[in-house]
């Protein structure tokens, strides 16, 4: 009987989520935010400031993820400094279950100016309280939803900067002679496979016999199951690995097994594994926010699908802008490829619609964008008849659900 | 002394701790040693947050604030009271009968589950609100059900240990729910299902807000009243029923039970399919009431809080309910606190503290002697 009953209670408390076995470490958050301890405590709750004006954020993982979240932290960050009179707070680890349109509703209700919401699973939610909120404004990131007062979404084109991870995964794989890349996949979402299409694109343009291996792990943050992935690859010969997940764990992984890696979000991800780190193509929220925030202030906010472009500065690929240095582990011969390309990008004459321009072939040699076609954006963003009906947006042709030519042949989107 | 000492034996001169029953601990006992072990964990809690440079009695008051202090707080609250103390009690009525069901987690899965799949293909739009939530609610208490009946008819025919079964079918459950919010039910891949059709939504007390404009915003939906009514049956059914007073025989002497004439098999199996049916219902009134569709994270584990919730409120229904209660608030308190690491600790902190300082309630420590030991 005791015995059951120890049984029992060591499983109640194993199995537990409320016993706090996802805490991350507090001691990490004074080393990755230096400048922010002296002025916040460590503790805080989201409150607004009177006579100031009060952005929330609210976060799907936890700051210290190194990735997704941080980059996100980093534009708050930006829009603190940058902008006089605004106070800003977060609350980071948000699921995106049940609790999403409460702690949204919470913070309307304490009267925060403008609340971006930054996974897709907060849609929805989202756009409930904006509409009992009308006189405060919403932004969501990643989604597809808008309304007419006080609801955009936003997102920006990451597939820019996939496409010169691409090239140098590729002229990497080409150095090692493994001509074999693989992608840690979070989940089969036209996102995610428009980004995995922009990758093979970019890989095949500087190694025509590359071919990208992928695995699918179904969720954005995972580090055990975004290892075993990493390792997986590799051990069916990719010498690089490109991660799409929040984490930084693949990189680290090839790093440890004697391969390179390229992972994703955030700037500063390569720090944790410099040596195996080809660069990061990273999010750079903080412009885009401050913009967003000054237009909310001035009363000139218009909601809309803000879909920005590298031009924007919405995203970079680091160790290739301004006055940065490639990560040694770049082959040199492909670097002033790379620097070109970005510059057309910057300049607008090499957008996401260019990239993805006719003729494309998927990875068992169906044509499926003929010569001379390009894709739309709902095309990109695999918005179907019914759903473009219920957007208010085109339905998509050529809908971003196939698998480029450069994957391997036997990969396919999961059903 | 050869100094191979036994790691953890105290040498015999000390002074020991020594456990004594208490005789008969009455509820004065209960609410006192509570209070202490609250008392004690915040300060536990306290000292860490401290430690990391916070300010505990500011802490407190805005989690207090948040879950208590205004009518929205209170709203908040009471909505995760709902599945925390439906689950609850299924557990608490398993346990009275010393069946370990710690799947509640999993029956919840299963009563979402069921009553998502009733809301997206078997209800027609035209039909009316209540058959249409009667329909729901019984598919949520007979996916509930089915899912622990399984554990327990393994129990009583062959005697398979119901704490791993039921544990291991909660993972079971969750994959399942995976498959279909992925698979078949999903919507563009992101483990959601379409949103309900707003007749199958439990009716929210800002949906009366046209008559009564006080309600405007309160989300609270009228899941809220299951938790009275089974409160209500469980008390009846435990208290009063023959039915119950097998119950709580065979929890605390199995042959006896069986020599007075005690169907123990059955009893058994009920008992589960009762307790799963509560789990189901939870499931539901989270789907038809707060989320209104299906998807994979829909229960952040009140599967799992719910078997300290029982716990705590020592079986007893009302008890148990009060319990769910503190706890919807400590969830939407904590929520409040930054960085998130520090709501989950505190939250851990204090189940850790509660659930181990319960044997407070039914035995005194005193400090002997080794000698008067023996």
């Amino acid at each position: 009987m005791i015995r059951r009953l120890a049984v029992l209670a060591s499983i109640v408390l194993l199995a537990t989520p409320l016993a706090g076995c996802v805490l991350p470490e507090p001691s990490t958050y004074p080393e990755e935010m230096p400048t922010e301890v002296e002025e916040q405590p460590t503790l805080t709750t989201p409150d607004i400031v009177e006579g100031m004006f009060n952005v929330a954020f609210v976060y799907v993982g936890p700051i210290g993820d190194g990735g997704w979240t941080y980059a996100h932290n980093d534009g708050r960050l930006y829009l603190e400094e940058t902008l006089d009179n605004v106070s800003t707070a977060y609350l980071e680890s948000v699921p995106e279950g049940a609790d999403a349109e409460r702690v949204i509703r919470s913070l309307a209700r304490k009267g925060f100016d403008l609340i971006f919401t930054t996974s897709f699973g907060y849609m929805d939610p989202t756009a409930t309280v904006a509409e009992e909120f009308p006189d405060q404004a919403f932004v969501h990131i990643s989604g597809l939803k808008k309304n007419d007062h006080n609801f955009a979404n936003l997102f920006g084109s990451m597939e820019s900067a996939k496409y010169l991870a691409g090239m140098v995964a590729g002229a990497k794989a080409a150095e090692d002679g493994s001509n074999r890349v693989g992608y840690v996949a979070p989940f089969p979402i036209p996102e995610i496979v428009r980004l995995g299409n922009a990758l093979t694109m970019g890989m095949r343009r500087t190694c025509s016999e590359c071919v990208l291996d992928v695995r699918w792990i179904f969720s954005w943050f995972d580090p055990e199951a975004e290892r075993e992935a990493a390792v997986s690859m590799i051990d069916a010969g990719a010498s690089v690995i490109v991660t799409g997940a929040d984490t930084a764990i693949p990189v680290q992984v090839a790093g440890e097994m004697g391969f390179t890696g390229i992972p994703g979000n955030s700037a500063n991800a390569c720090d944790a594994a410099p040596d195996a780190c080809l660069g990061v193509p990273y999010w750079n929220w903080g412009p885009t926010y401050a913009r967003i925030a000054e237009a909310v202030m001035n009363d000139t906010f218009e909601p809309d699908d803000l879909y920005l472009g590298v031009p924007d500065n919405i995203v970079g690929f680091a160790g290739f802008m301004e006055g940065e240095v490639p990560q040694p582990a770049v082959p040199d011969w492909v670097i002033p490829e790379v620097d070109d390309v970005l510059q057309q990008m910057r300049n607008g004459e090499f957008t996401r619609f260019d990239m993805f321009t006719g003729p494309i072939h998927d990875n068992t040699g169906n044509l499926v964008v003929p010569e001379g076609e390009s894709l739309t954006q709902s095309d990109l963003e695999g918005i179907d008849a019914e759903l473009g009906t219920l957007l208010g947006r085109p339905g998509c042709t050529y809908c971003m659900g196939w698998l480029a030519e450069g994957f391997v042949a036997d990969a396919q989107v999961p059903q | 002394m050869t100094g191979s000492t036994v790691p953890g034996v105290v040498p015999a001169s000390r002074l020991r701790l020594r456990l004594e029953a208490r005789e008969q601990p009455g509820l004065p006992t209960h609410l006192a040693v509570s209070l202490l072990l609250l008392l004690a964990a915040l300060l536990l809690a306290g000292t860490v947050m401290t430690v990391a440079g916070g300010n505990p009695l500011d802490v407190y008051r805005s989690m207090f604030g948040a879950a208590f202090g205004s009518r929205w707080g209170l709203n908040d609250t009471l909505i995760k009271m709902v599945p925390l103390a439906l689950a609850s009690l299924g557990v608490a009525l398993a346990f009275r009968m010393k069946m370990w069901n710690i799947g509640a987690e999993g029956q919840l899965l299963m009563g979402a589950l069921a009553a998502s799949g009733i809301a997206l293909f078997a209800v027609p739009p035209d039909m009316p609100r209540l058959p249409a939530l009667a329909l729901m609610a019984a598919a949520g208490a007979a996916g509930g059900a089915a899912w622990a009946v399984v554990p327990g008819w393994l129990r009583a025919q062959f005697g398979v240990n119901e704490i791993i079964s039921t544990l291991m079918l909660n993972y079971v459950a969750l994959s399942i729910v995976q498959f279909f919010v992925y698979g078949p039910w999903g919507e563009r891949g992101f483990g959601l299902t379409p949103m309900f059709e707003r007749h199958t939504w439990l009716p929210r007390l800002t949906d009366f807000a046209d008559q009564w404009s006080a309600l405007r915003g309160l989300t609270l939906h009228l899941g809220i009243l299951a938790v009275p009514v089974a409160i209500a049956c469980l008390a009846i059914l435990l208290e009063r029923t023959k039915f119950g007073f097998e119950i709580a025989m065979v929890g605390d002497n199995p042959d006896a039970a069986r020599y007075a004439g005690v169907r123990l098999r059955r009893t058994m199996i009920i008992v589960m399919a009762l307790s799963g049916a509560l789990a189901g219902l939870a499931g539901m009134s989270e789907v038809s009431g707060v989320v209104h569709r299906l998807l994979e994270h829909i229960s952040p584990g009140y599967g799992y809080t719910a078997i300290i919730v029982a716990w705590l409120g020592r079986f007893n229904p009302l008890a148990v309910a009060v319990v769910a209660f503190l706890f919807g608030g400590l969830i939407v308190g904590a929520d409040e606190i930054q960085s998130a690491g520090i709501s989950s600790l505190l939250q851990g902190v204090i189940l850790f503290v509660m659930v181990s300082g319960n044997l407070l309630i039914r035995y005194r420590i005193r400090l002997r002697p080794p000698e008067a030991m023996r």
